[in-house]
């Protein structure tokens, strides 16, 4: 489809001044796309209704490369908000979306960007009600920044805390770890290498939904492990809840080019960051069930349990390692660095 | 995985650990050179699994870990001043006297981390106007990549290109260990990737002077083990030979074509190893006529000498004489977010290894 004639190829800084410019760019492309009631108000802020109790989420996306395989940061910050309503055991529902634009980017990527939003937030049954644009001079940005906040409605079975956690409650992963991470490693600057990893950047929340319909109470914990990896998240879960937790390295669900690529980049993939992959820690009584709900989803088929919550250790993590050592499972410091040799 | 699952198998490891814990009669020092190999004894967690008589010294082959502290000064110098610098990731955390290069960064230094020096030479190439210096540090492993990167630059007739050398050699560390009086080592496992390089053929002559057994040995838990039980077998029955572990990567003679291309540019020079002093012959430096890629040379930072922290006992532990949680810093003044000394930093260093997977 040819798209309309804008008059300029690149956004400029009078995009973000606030005047006919900022109006023609957010009529032409933001209110044309995401045209629904809340949004057509064109007023500063947009006022729903709740029943019941609320979960919020903010969140600021900065990835660079903005396209990478397997998505583009505009869907990332579509499903990365989702998710994390959804960790909350709440069902999302609308989106703020605010746009840090860096003056000279190609408006078709621009335009792209705010597709594969209005698309990602279709797939997660989502509105965008209120936004905002802004435009900073070259260099002091890097193309482009995105800010979503989700609101959601309270899952009326969901009871999610740490502190219902218990010695025996097992830990479910719903897929492969570390796509998203080693996807975007293979296309950074001086890191290229040729392979068909690609993000898994996909929203979680209907099977999170349909999880909490069947076993309410007994879902204790959701999280998303995305910065950090999994090895962060579990590490921050085992000191919140003063208890010890066990993984078995055999049966972390790990694709092989994936472990093939963080073996070249000497990464451990416990620690790469996923986008479309959860834990659950549930009720061992249920395990199997919610097990066998999750691996019948198109977003859980490699389902796995990777481990439970234990008595010993309190605090630490502790993988057993497929030659049948222990290791601890420490959080990630820094950003994780490739080796030298 | 091909060449990876195979050698990661709990019945084949399980019976070599059965096999040392057969062969084994009185407790014997047995010290890995690398890095890697320390990595991945704590990482699967080997070390809770053999004997106990097996004691496993973890050595000095962390390139981060022996990089001396004025070379990275000297880093940070370059990087100040408007030189884009060029490193392998690990190295750009290790404190310097004052700060890291990561800090330097942060505040507006241009400094790119890369996989391959030949990488910093197109970053030269498409930066005609900048200066760019490639952080040229590690043991043997890395010496021809890095050789490679001046020979291009010079075919390129690039004259922005230059690269900080602190490249140590690996026998004449084993041979400072044995030489020390308080390290008390009675075999090593070589360090398989220097050895894929290089070969082993330089190991003969220190077998017979020190006789003790070297064992070339691998990386995954199957080599690793392997690698302990050759050594422990070659132990009890009062051998020492140079054996080959890891005989599907390592070949007697080394790589040819690596070999060549480091001599062209490299010869043998004193080095200085942070925490262990300076060794006499023990890694390289550029050759006369590659003088111009010498960054050192070209922006006169030679004279940039800093002295070690008092607290960090890198050196002791680079040499095996102590073991990370004896150090009193360990775990309290010094940690992985804030190092004292560079084994707590790279994710070989023995202090780093022993802080993320210690012992349970």
């Amino acid at each position: 489809m040819e798209r309309e004639n804008f008059g300029f190829d690149t956004i400029n800084l009078g995009h973000g001044s606030g005047g006919l410019m900022t109006r023609e760019l957010l009529d032409k492309i933001i209110f044309k796309t995401f045209n629904n009631p809340y949004l057509n108000q064109k007023h500063d802020g947009s006022i729903v209704k709740f029943d019941g109790e609320i979960a919020i989420s903010t969140d600021s996306f900065v990835i660079s490369p903005i396209f990478f395989k397997g998505g583009n940061i505009g869907e990332l910050a579509v499903n990365g908000t989702v998710n994390d309503v959804a960790m909350c055991g709440a069902i999302p529902k609308y989106l703020s979306l605010a746009f840090i634009v860096e003056e000279g980017l190609q408006i078709d990527d621009f335009i792209k960007i705010v597709n594969s939003v209005k698309a990602a937030a279709d797939k997660s049954g989502v509105l965008i009600i209120t936004g905002d644009t802004k435009v900073v001079e070259r260099g002091k940005g890097d193309k482009i920044f995105i800010n979503t906040t989700g609101f959601g409605e309270v899952h009326p079975k969901a009871n999610i805390s740490t502190d219902n956690i218990k010695v025996g409650d097992k830990i479910i992963v719903n897929g492969f770890i570390a796509q998203h991470g080693m996807a975007i490693m293979s296309q950074r600057e001086g890191l290229e290498f040729e392979s068909t990893i690609e993000s898994d950047t996909t929203n979680v929340n209907y099977l999170v939904s349909d999880l909490l319909d069947k076993f309410g109470n007994k879902i204790h914990l959701f999280r998303d492990p995305t910065r950090g990896g999994l090895a962060s998240v579990l590490s921050e879960i085992a000191g919140d809840i003063n208890q010890g937790i066990e993984i078995y390295e055999n049966q972390i669900p790990l694709e092989k080019q994936v472990a093939a690529a963080c073996e070249i980049l000497g990464l451990d993939p416990l620690y790469v960051a996923n986008e479309g992959v959860f834990l659950c820690i549930v009720d061992e009584a249920v395990a199997d069930e919610v097990m066998e709900l999750m691996k019948k989803d198109k977003k859980g088929k490699n389902t796995s349990c990777v481990g439970e919550i234990t008595k010993e250790h309190p605090n630490k993590v502790v993988m057993h390692s497929s030659i049948g050592g222990k290791r601890i499972v420490s959080p990630l410091i820094g950003e994780q660095l490739p080796r030298i040799c | 995985m091909k060449y990876l699952s195979e050698y990661r198998n709990l019945e084949t490891t399980k019976g070599y650990l059965k096999l040392i814990e057969k062969a084994i009669t009185k407790p014997w020092n047995i010290m890995e050179i690398c890095g890697g190999q320390t990595h991945g004894l704590v990482k699967n967690g080997i070390l809770d699994l053999l004997p106990e008589k097996v004691r496993m010294i973890h050595g000095p082959g962390c390139p981060v870990c022996v990089t001396p502290l004025n070379l990275i000064d000297k880093a940070i110098e370059l990087l100040e001043n408007d030189v884009i610098v060029c490193s392998f990731g690990d190295m750009i955390r290790v404190p310097g006297s004052k700060k890291s290069l990561l800090e330097v960064k942060a505040r507006g230094g241009d400094l790119r981390i890369l996989y391959s020096p030949l990488e910093a030479v197109n970053i030269a190439k498409n930066n005609p106007d900048k200066e760019v210096v490639f952080f040229a540090v590690g043991f043997e492993t890395t010496a021809p990549a890095n050789a490679l990167s001046v020979l291009h630059a010079q075919k390129e007739g690039l004259k922005n290109y230059s690269i900080l050398v602190s490249h140590v050699l690996v026998p004449p560390a084993m041979e400072a260990i044995l030489d020390d009086e308080f390290a008390s080592i009675d075999a090593f496992l070589g360090a398989g990737h220097v050895c894929a390089i290089m070969g082993y053929k330089d190991y003969y002559p220190l077998v017979e002077k020190y006789k003790v057994p070297i064992i070339i040995t691998g990386f995954e838990p199957l080599d690793l083990v392997q690698g302990i039980y050759m050594a422990v077998n070659q132990l009890e029955k009062g051998i020492y030979e140079v054996e080959n572990q890891y005989a599907r990567v390592v070949k007697e003679e080394g790589n040819k074509a690596a070999i060549t291309v480091i001599n062209q540019v490299f010869e043998i020079g004193d080095r200085e190893w942070r925490g262990i002093g300076e060794i006499p012959n023990s890694g390289y430096k550029l050759k006369k006529e590659f003088e111009g890629f010498d960054a050192e040379l070209k922006f006169g930072i030679s004279h940039i000498q800093v002295a070690e922290n008092s607290d960090c006992i890198a050196g002791e532990i680079l040499k095996g004489i102590k073991k990370p949680h004896q150090c009193s810093q360990f775990g309290k003044k010094c940690t992985p977010s804030n190092p004292l000394g560079a084994p707590m930093v790279s994710s070989e260093g023995a202090c780093a290894a022993y802080y993320h997977f210690a012992e349970i």
